[in-house]
């Protein structure tokens, strides 16, 4: 005998649940706008010091298209000012990438490297980007030099320590097996111990993208007469709240726009790490 | 002139944290002729797996000397194909793409690369994986991987490394018939480590058993059975009684002597 299972009411369950679970995540972030928005109309602060978040999406709207000025000289200006920041932070992160992964590679495959460059390099990690501003603006001027200099300090360690990391801990068979083939030095840098240290770099790439746009806001609160760090801190002297918050929205944005694009990128790279395995044999 | 010539090859390792040496092969002299498929038999401890890494390069000796073809053995070199206990692929490379990365670090081009790698995927029986990358293979695939990918260096010698040691049961017996019908057909030089006396007797035609700490050749035994070789055969458990007094004799030795 048979049994006929009606799957309607399942599926509508099922339907039900998927729609709860996608409500999960927005239902804490909706409540905190909701409140957010209620306490800045109710007056307990003024609103110049507390902007509503429809204020806040209302400069931030201006800035991006200048529909109505309310942002006065920024209005319709943030695409430039968004450039401004990010050419810093794709200059000083390309500048760290590159030399953090070169030292990297020196330091974790050859002892003389790592006896006479690490110690130094050990002892400049401690210190504070920031802390380099006053050196920076002397050295470099007020322009982006100074600010690429801050992200290049910021991004450079967390690319050198992992890639030391990952050349360290390199299968010690690799190599092996890469000397048996007949590998010389140089393929074993570019062939082997590169590749295979690969997953750690890119750990430390998304790292170092991260703290450069950390750095690069720093920089341009202090040392640099644009992009979004100057807009912040220029709009904090007028107490321009609202625009104080579409910057944070706007790098807030731009820093997770970054790492998705770097972990896009990794994707591909690394698309060898997945792990499903095709049982049985051939032949 | 035989194809390795192992000439009184000790092997010290200085425990530095404990202050002593540990004396891992005393005076070990073989020769192994071309051709032939020799095991390398022994409990874990013993130093085979030592001895497989001075003759590929791996490691040095303490003293004596190691010939490949009459030469000295200094480093590594593709004139001796190793197979290890793990596969050891590159993760980042497809299996033909292992298997031809000899040709690769040669700069030979691309389309030739496939053409020879894709006899040797055929030969290990891959085809159709070829484009598989080492984490989506099983253990015993990628452990075919590893065998094409020392056999298309057509190396004088290649060196195993206990290669199946990881492998199920099943899969292990497939394995060992199909290395016999690769070397059968190659005619190449094998040199097989593994402490199972089953697996020497139905691999090798020359059974080397090695005595445990300090590492020795206890004997050499040839065994020219017919292949393939039936295991449940009497031919096949005397062999198997030879090595195992042997091997019985020598702890009974260590034994009184401790």
């Amino acid at each position: 005998m048979t049994s006929v299972i009606d799957a309607a009411p399942a599926r509508r369950a099922f339907r039900l649940t998927r729609l709860f679970q996608g409500l999960e995540r927005v239902v804490v972030p909706a409540l905190l706008i909701a409140g957010w928005e209620v306490f800045a109309r109710s007056g307990v602060l003024p609103p110049a010091l507390l902007p509503a978040p429809s204020a806040v999406l209302h400069a931030l709207g201006d800035w991006v298209f200048g529909f109505d000025e309310t942002t006065q000289t920024y209005s319709g200006h943030w695409l430039r000012d968004a450039l401004a920041s990010a050419l810093r932070v794709f200059g000083g992160f390309a500048l760290a990438s590159l030399l953090g992964i070169l030292a990297g590679v020196a330091i974790g495959w050859s002892r003389l490297f790592e006896k006479t460059l690490e110690p130094t390099l050990q002892m400049l990690r401690p210190i504070p980007p920031v802390s380099w501003i006053p050196l920076a603006i002397i050295w470099f001027g007020i322009a982006d030099k100074p600010a690429i200099f801050l992200v290049f300090l910021g991004a450079f360690f967390p690319v050198l320590m992992n890639t030391i990391h990952g050349v360290k801990t390199v299968d010690h068979n690799l190599v092996r097996a890469g000397a048996m083939m007949g590998a010389s030095q140089r393929q074993m840098l570019t062939d082997i111990v590169l590749p295979a240290a690969l997953p750690s770099i890119f750990a430390g790439l998304r790292i170092a993208v991260g703290s450069a746009w950390m750095l690069t806001v720093t920089a341009e609160m202090v040392a640099v007469k644009s992009g979004l760090g100057y807009v912040l801190w220029d709009s904090y002297y007028f107490l321009r709240y609202d625009i104080v918050l579409a910057a944070m929205i706007s790098i807030g944005l731009l820093g997770y726009l970054s790492d998705l694009g770097l972990k896009a990128i990794m994707a591909r790279t690394l698309r060898w790490q997945q792990t499903t395995t095709v049982q049985g044999r051939a032949g | 002139m035989a194809a390795i010539e192992l000439r009184n090859i000790v092997k010290v390792f200085s425990d530095k944290r404990r202050g002593r040496d540990l004396l891992t092969l005393d005076n070990i002299n073989l020769d192994i002729e071309a051709n032939d498929f020799v095991c390398l038999l022994g409990p874990s401890g013993c130093g085979k797996s030592t001895l497989l890494n001075i003759i590929a390069g791996f490691e040095q000796a303490t003293s004596g000397r190691t010939l490949v073809d009459g030469k000295q053995v200094e480093r590594p070199g593709s004139d001796r194909g190793v197979v290890f206990q793990q596969p050891t692929l590159m993760p980042w490379l497809t299996a033909i793409d292992n298997v031809a990365f000899h040709l690769k670090l040669k700069g030979v081009t691309k389309a030739e690369r496939y053409d020879r790698a894709m006899e040797f995927i055929d030969l290990v029986g891959l085809r159709g994986f070829e484009h598989h990358h080492p984490s989506e293979l099983s253990g015993g695939m990628n452990q075919r991987v590893g065998i094409a990918r020392a056999l298309l260096m057509n190396p004088s010698v290649i060196l195993m490394d206990e290669p199946f040691a990881a492998l199920d049961a099943q899969t292990k017996l497939e394995m060992q018939e199909e290395l016999v019908a690769i070397w059968q057909k190659r005619r190449c030089t094998i040199v097989f480590v593994t402490h199972s006396v089953d697996e020497a007797l139905v691999l090798g035609n020359k059974i080397v058993v090695m005595t445990k700490r300090p590492g020795r050749i206890r004997e050499a035994v040839n065994f020219d059975m017919p292949r393939p070789r039936d295991i449940t055969s009497p031919e096949f458990n005397d062999a198997k009684r030879r090595i195992l007094s042997l091997i019985r004799e020598e702890s009974t030795r260590l034994a009184q002597a401790s």
